[in-house]
């Protein structure tokens, strides 16, 4: 089996399982009634993943190049940061001091510019701050959004 | 003329503030490379949470309209289009910008995407009541069928395959259905508690177009974006006004074909621009121009990219089939402030949907205003560093949408959803079908359920769904859009596999 054909077959099967799933779940839970639409529904995207799922496996999905390994590996660590940033840092630490230094950490990961230069350092800092401010003055002070506070605000 | 008698609203200080708010920021945001008016629409909606739904959809329109005519700026000055309707206004345009005429093209860019514009927005003022009295004829079952056609349309028209664009339909109307289930309180699909409460429309639309295109300029890496930039010598705009009036035709061709186009479901702006610009190139003696700077394809595509624009919301507000993905985003928009677009939103919303569409005809000659006095300074910001936007949009996000519900359990979703859609594109699926299922969804199901109270007590659901000429036409229609994009694909596999097509390669 070629590289592309097993990146289409993966997703493929994983749709295939969800749609499995799905339309079990819709056709034994009870109450009946409120699983009528989802009976229709699953029978349609079980039908389709199906499809979907024997183009994957017999080569013939063409649609789509799959993620190139440099890709991921490029993604990986403003990945690993968004998570960091959704799922902890916003709680634990509060919704600004995180966002905030998840826009200073995505911004020097991906900055081109030297990384042993000072000067650089100061610009990443001083746009983090600025933008920041704004966001705070929007968000904070403009439409008095209450944000979850951690550790700090 | 109803309409008329709304347009003191628009005049309002603080709706005229939020028109120009939503025309200069929608012309920056069209104009940087990366960001599409359906994410910048997405992320505009929680800031619109906090107004009345009149000022809401102001700034919305405005920024539906700007961000489609702002794409031509890095069209044509940086050969990037700054949204898939500009690609065919890139192929000329350029050629203009590189050969010094970059204001003229910019120029004639605004004024055809005005007209353009105006004469859509006319259409959508003169045909949506005549729909909307023409939709109070419909029963559950004749809306539930409408439903299933926006999903079905847009997943067969907007996806290069047909499999996966409905397969991403159907994912979009399954996540509908998580949550409770508001007529037997059941619960459905619950996996973890942060699906409790259903998934938010809002913070879906943000994390499902704006987290894949986050990712990816991550995937990009560290890169320096070389981008070759033109210089723009003056102009005199009254040259470009009497070349405008003078390429009549493809004016006329771009105007025409963008407001048909706008009126089918699912089409959007990218098929209209490029249609505009093959059939003003057919209809022009000047054939061997188009391609080496030729002021009629600017024309053409751009006036065609604009008209599109108004009739997009012609299904929107009477059926509630949206016109172009970021007319979806628009649905969500007018859901959250509790207006149900359908057959008489005019006898419930007056005031807030003629003020809308009024605002829309202002913001098209604000748009002209502005776009030809901010473009080149709006350039200077598309080149905005790519960490930068990647960082600014994440934050974004993540504080747009927290702020519609106030609850973490969204962002998360948001997040899952855009990391899950991000993998999804890379193998070909779209996010304008899911994202069509997500919002029809609980549209269709409660069509559903009524019409099978109704059907249980007449002559039953195969009776009452099946039959009826209405319920046929639009059965019809949703077996022939299928059947349209199955032929269609069936054909480009075909071409794909021809000798000539090997031959080429």
């Amino acid at each position: 089996m070629t590289n592309s054909r097993i990146q289409h077959v993966i997703p493929g099967a994983l749709i295939l399982a969800i749609a499995l799933l799905v339309t079990y779940l819709s056709f034994t839970e009870e109450p009946a009634e409120a699983f009528l639409f989802p009976r229709i529904i699953s029978v349609a995207f079980v039908g389709l993943a199906i499809w979907n799922f024997i183009r994957a496996a017999g080569g013939m999905a063409k649609v789509g190049r799959g993620v190139a390994l440099q890709d991921a590996k490029n993604l990986l660590p403003g990945l690993i940061v968004m998570l960091i940033l959704v799922f902890w840092a916003a709680k634990a630490l509060g919704f600004y001091v995180s966002a905030t230094i998840a826009f200073f950490t995505v911004y020097s990961i991906y900055d081109p510019a030297p990384h042993s230069s000072a000067k650089d350092w100061i610009k990443r800092a001083v746009i983090t701050a600025v933008f920041m401010a704004v966001i705070y003055s929007l968000f904070a002070l403009l439409l008095k959004v209450q944000t979850p506070r951690g550790m700090f605000i | 003329m109803e309409f008329l008698g709304y347009f003191g609203g628009v005049f309002e200080p603080i709706a005229l503030m939020l028109l120009f708010a939503g025309t200069v920021g929608g012309l920056i945001l069209g104009a940087t490379p990366g960001l599409s008016p359906t994410m910048a629409v997405a992320l505009l909606i929680p800031f619109t949470f906090h107004l009345s739904p009149t000022q809401g959809l102001i700034l919305l329109g405005a920024a539906y309209t700007s961000t489609v005519a702002g794409g031509a700026v890095s069209a044509i000055l940086l050969k990037i289009p700054g949204a898939p309707a500009n690609i065919a206004t890139a192929l000329d345009g350029n050629e203009m910008a590189k050969r010094g005429e970059g204001a003229r093209a910019l120029h004639l860019s605004f004024l055809a995407s005005g007209v353009g514009g105006v004469i859509g927005v006319l259409l959508l003022i003169f045909l949506t009541p005549v729909l909307a009295q023409w939709a109070l004829k419909f029963g559950p079952s004749h809306l539930f069928w409408i439903a299933i056609l926006g999903v079905t349309v847009i997943g067969s028209l907007d996806s290069k395959s047909f499999v996966k664009g409905l397969l991403s339909g159907c994912i979009g109307l399954w996540l509908s259905t998580i949550g409770t289930d508001d007529i037997m309180g059941a619960d459905r699909f619950i996996f973890v508690d942060a699906l409790s409460g259903g998934i938010t429309i809002i913070p879906a639309l943000i994390g499902l177009f704006a987290i894949p295109q986050v990712l990816d300029m991550f995937a990009k890496g560290r890169v320096s974006a070389v981008i070759d930039t033109v210089d723009v010598p003056r102009y005199k705009f009254l040259d470009s006004f009497k070349e405008l009036i003078r390429s009549f035709r493809a004016l006329s061709i771009g105007t025409v074909i963008g407001s048909i186009i706008g009126l089918i479901p699912g089409v959007g702006g990218q098929i209209a621009g490029l249609v505009a610009y093959d059939q003003a190139r057919n209809f022009s003696p000047q054939k061997d121009k188009f391609g080496t700077g030729h002021s009629e394809g600017v024309i053409a595509a751009e006036s065609a990219n604009n008209a599109m624009v108004g009739p997009s919301l012609v299904p929107l507000l009477t059926l509630s089939i949206p016109g172009s993905p970021t007319a979806a985003v628009l649905l969500g928009g007018l859901l959250i402030h509790g207006i149900f677009p359908g057959s008489d939103i005019f006898d419930k919303h007056p005031e807030v949907v003629w003020t809308f569409i009024n605002s829309m005809l202002l913001g098209q000659i604000l748009m002209v205003i502005f776009g030809i006095y901010t473009a080149a300074w709006a350039a200077r910001i598309a080149k905005a560093p790519i960490p930068i936007l990647a960082a600014g949009v994440l934050v974004l996000a993540l504080f747009g949408s927290y702020s519609v519900g106030q609850s973490m359990g969204d962002v998360q979703i948001m997040l899952v959803l855009g990391i899950g859609m991000y993998i999804l594109e890379k193998f070909g699926f779209s996010a304008a079908p899911l994202v069509l299922g997500l919002i029809l969804g609980p549209i269709a199901g409660d069509y559903f359920n009524n019409g099978s109270m109704i059907a249980a007590a007449q002559d039953g659901p195969w009776v009452y769904f099946f039959t009826g000429p209405l319920n046929i036409v639009l059965i019809v229609m949703v077996v022939a859009s299928i059947a349209y994009s199955f032929w269609t694909n069936m054909l480009r596999a075909s071409f794909a596999k021809s000798p000539l097509e090997g031959a080429s390669k």
